[in-house]
């Protein structure tokens, strides 16, 4: 990476107020430590506790879906995460590859969410948690409809096609 | 008689105290676990065993701070263990708290309301 390049990413991620940035793989240690950190900083900030919560709770569960769905690849494992700050609100961002077959399952799950209002997501959450089963892996399929309730907002997202086999899955979470 | 079963906190995981002389049951803390089933195999194989000759009552007392999507169905398993002993030997009661302001942790303890037929008494506290 030529120097230039440094500072040109250091400038993006100053202008996008960035809090903190991860890319890699996602391991529960490095989980472990991103959630310390987030919360410290936090704690040191002025945001309301109800936010604070809302911002670890939806970190917590954009973590461990990379965290369980990390495996899937072996060679291209690696993900994006980054907690920035727009205006008043935090945003969680996460980046991973994905395969196609799942992609399209995701997305249909995905637009589904983004029609429910808060009633709609509190039934649909209800009835998940009834009817689910718990994998080896210990993820329940329930994240995303608890992230959609925790943030209050529609959640943005993108699959961005990268070949036969993957896309690139792009998420956007805001929290004010 | 049954004892205690005591499981310390960690980072990730709440401390759980269940007492099988008063039926005393506690969790306290944060479940964010990336593998929630490990972490509740030893409460709910307990609370199986405890089944077989309960406290007259059962009183389970949730604090949490935070629990994650895996926690939530373990707990609701836990519930279900509770539903089923419920009325055979023992009266459960279940005491969900929740922090003033946490609309988030206050309508979880609502989910569970709407699924479990166990009386819930859902209280607002300044801190857990």
């Amino acid at each position: 990476m030529s120097l230039q390049k440094v500072y040109s990413l250091y400038k993006t991620m100053d202008e996008e107020n960035v809090i903190l940035s991860f890319k890699g793989i996602v391991t529960a240690d490095l989980l472990t430590s991103i959630l310390q950190i987030m919360e410290s900083r936090m704690e040191s900030s002025n945001e309301s506790p109800r936010v604070r919560k809302k911002v670890f709770n939806v970190l917590v569960e954009c973590l461990q879906n990379l965290y369980h769905h990390a495996d899937d690849y072996p060679d291209g494992r690696t993900a994006l995460v980054m907690i920035a700050k727009e205006g008043n609100a935090f945003m969680v961002r996460t980046g991973n590859y994905i395969d196609n077959e799942r992609a399209e399952d995701l997305k249909e799950r995905l637009k589904i969410i983004n029609t429910m209002d808060k009633e709609g997501l509190k039934e649909y959450y209800q009835n998940s948690l009834e009817s689910s089963v718990v994998s080896s892996k210990g993820t329940a399929g329930l994240g995303m409809i608890d992230i959609a309730r925790k943030s209050g907002n529609k959640l943005d997202f993108e699959f961005l096609n990268i070949d036969n086999e993957r896309s690139f899955f792009c998420l956007n979470v805001k929290i004010d | 008689m049954l004892e205690m079963l005591v499981l310390e906190a960690s980072a990730k995981t709440p401390s759980i105290t269940f007492n099988g002389e008063n039926g005393k049951l506690e969790l306290r803390g944060r479940s964010i676990p990336e593998n929630s089933i490990e972490f509740y195999k030893p409460l709910n194989d307990w609370v199986d065993h405890y089944g077989s000759s309960p406290s007259p009552t059962t009183v389970v007392e949730v604090k949490l701070e935070y629990f994650n999507t895996s926690s939530s169905k373990c707990i609701l398993d836990l519930f279900k263990k509770l539903e089923k002993i419920n009325g055979s030997g023992t009266e459960v009661k279940v005491n969900w708290y929740y922090e003033e302001d946490d609309e988030d942790m206050m309508e979880a303890g609502e989910d569970y309301q709407a699924i479990i037929k166990l009386p819930f008494t859902m209280i607002e506290v300044e801190e857990i």
